[in-house]
């Protein structure tokens, strides 16, 4: 009896993106013929939509934390441990405790996160405290505490740097802070302020307006094409490279974000630690055994779960075709399908690709929706508050979602009509 | 798309006045879109233009500022100071390429 090579997939990250893979792809191959690894330095795996809502008591930090190994699929070896570099021409990964990995194919699927230390002043005696964020469990669980000593003041919500993780999350926890004031009869004691290196609400025309509008209506404050230098914690205000300060009594941020460190240990990652892949295929563009899933790559869409998931489903019809030793033939389009939270119970959707700008209408279904898209409503909400269970129980085991990957533009209206 | 006269030469702009066709683009159309916006053109100027322009040929993007920052050894501060409030939109513009873009 022949007993042919086991070949071997490496995936760098359990998050999203890293779970979704390596249990979809083990129902599909063989366990006599593949091994496939998952690498992540921790076992903790937290639904970070959630860390919105923990500043706001909206959800609890165990409602949103579990560990990484209850979602890794039999027969999937995960290894807990740092990884030191990739080395892609031997086609390696080194970790930090001497341990190396061989693979035949490598997923880079090691997310991005905030890096405050990349702005003066961010990081310091107040981090946490005045300058807040809710990119971490620690921090939405400081800024929960700040929120309730809350009485009143400038509260800034400021985005450091495009791309970052989520990029509707400042918006949305503006939306929910106004909501949250006002219950508490703050709201008029305070001014909200939003700045943004845009020079808008949002980045796309539609979207913009719709999303501006509400800004409008909730009399927040915007402060736009504003680049920051540094932080003065002692006077509390933002400095932006063109000399503007902005002050603020409490200050949430969403940091730098960027990509993980053994990507650019690596030689892998651009300025930001993001890995350069074909957008259509996640493929890298220099190393074809080598792929970036979710966060971790450079396509030109949203860093966001949906994207996370639509490219998966892609690259596993795709890696299927390969390891056949048949061309690829599946495209990713760059769908992105995002939630908006507004408060008061309702949510917006936001349905787009790498094509199409975030449009109104109804999804998925024409004018039965039940979801309508760019506009507020109770059923987006709910669509928001069930996903956290769809998410542990059918999206990260590998369960189909009865949702194509490619977006529809059944039941959209133009952005001209 | 529009045409509009820029230095003596009819060059297709887009709606917000940037240079449709980058391969369009002249020193002499550089300067005049940099006299349109205000700003003195030095050697470091063009130095950056030239840069943008390479790199926008090389990687099919318009370079963001950071990128031009770490690739020149430029800090984003001198970038402000050279295409004052918007850097990296006047320096597209002054560069015939298109505005970098911020990813949804």
């Amino acid at each position: 009896m022949t007993t042919a090579t086991k070949k071997t997939l490496v995936v760098l990250g359990a998050g999203t993106a890293g779970t979704m893979v390596a249990n979809k792809l083990r129902h599909r191959l063989p366990k006599t013929d593949w091994t496939i690894t998952v690498v992540d330095k921790t076992d903790i795996h937290d639904y970070q939509p959630g860390y919105l809502f923990i500043p706001f008591g909206m959800n609890t930090p165990e409602q949103i934390r579990k560990t990484k190994h209850a979602f890794i699929g039999d027969g999937v070896d995960l290894v807990l441990a740092e990884i030191d570099k990739v080395d892609p021409v031997a086609k390696s990964v080194a970790l930090t405790d001497g341990r190396t990995l061989s693979y035949d194919y490598l997923v880079i699927a090691s997310g991005t996160g905030p890096r405050p230390d990349q702005t003066p002043g961010m990081l310091g005696d107040e981090w946490h405290k005045s300058v807040g964020e809710f990119y971490t469990y620690d921090g939405a669980v400081a800024l929960r505490d700040q929120m309730r000593a809350f009485k009143g003041g400038r509260l800034v919500v400021h985005i450091t740097e495009l791309p970052f993780k989520c990029p509707v999350a400042p918006l949305e926890f503006t939306f929910l802070a106004d909501d949250y004031l006002r219950d508490r009869g703050l709201r008029d004691k305070t001014e909200i302020v939003f700045v943004t290196p845009l020079d808008g609400a949002f980045t796309k025309p539609v979207a913009s307006k719709e999303l501006g509008h509400i800004l409008k209506e909730r009399n927040v404050t915007v402060e736009t094409d504003f680049m920051v230098e540094s932080i003065d914690q002692e006077r509390k205000v933002l400095i932006s490279y063109d000399e503007r300060e902005v002050p603020f009594d409490q200050l949430v941020t969403i940091p730098l974000n960027m990509g993980a460190e053994f990507v650019a240990r690596s030689g892998l990652g651009d300025d930001l630690n993001y890995v350069p892949v074909d957008k259509h295929t996640m493929r890298s563009t220099e190393f074809p055994e080598v792929f970036a899933l979710g966060d971790a790559s450079n396509i030109p869409t949203s860093k966001a779960g949906s994207v996370a998931h639509f490219s998966v489903e892609i690259f596993v019809e795709n890696f299927m075709e390969l390891i056949a030793g048949k061309p690829m033939t599946h495209s990713f389009d760059g769908h992105a399908n995002c939630f908006v939270e507004s408060g008061g119970g309702k949510a917006l959707l936001l349905d787009f690709n790498y094509d199409t700008q975030p449009l109104t209408g109804t999804f998925p279904l024409s004018k039965i929706g039940p979801m309508t898209l760019l506009k507020e409503s109770r059923a987006n909400h709910l669509g928001k508050l069930a996903f956290r269970h769809i998410y542990w129980n059918m999206l990260l085991p590998g369960r189909p979602l009865g949702l194509p990957p490619a977006m529809s533009m059944s039941g959209k209206i133009p952005a001209d009509a | 798309m529009p045409t509009t006269t820029i230095a003596g030469t009819q060059v297709e702009v887009n709606e917000e006045g940037f240079l449709s066709n980058p391969a369009d683009w002249t020193q002499e159309l550089g300067a005049e879109f940099a006299r349109l916006i205000n700003v003195e053109m030095t050697d470091e100027h063009w130095k950056l233009v030239t840069f943008l322009r390479e790199d926008y040929k090389a990687m099919g993007e318009t370079p963001t500022l950071r990128r031009v920052s770490t690739q020149l050894g430029l800090p984003v501060k001198q970038l402000f100071t050279m295409f004052p409030g918007k850097p990296a939109k006047k320096m597209s513009y002054v560069a015939g390429v298109p505005k970098p873009k911020g990813c949804v």
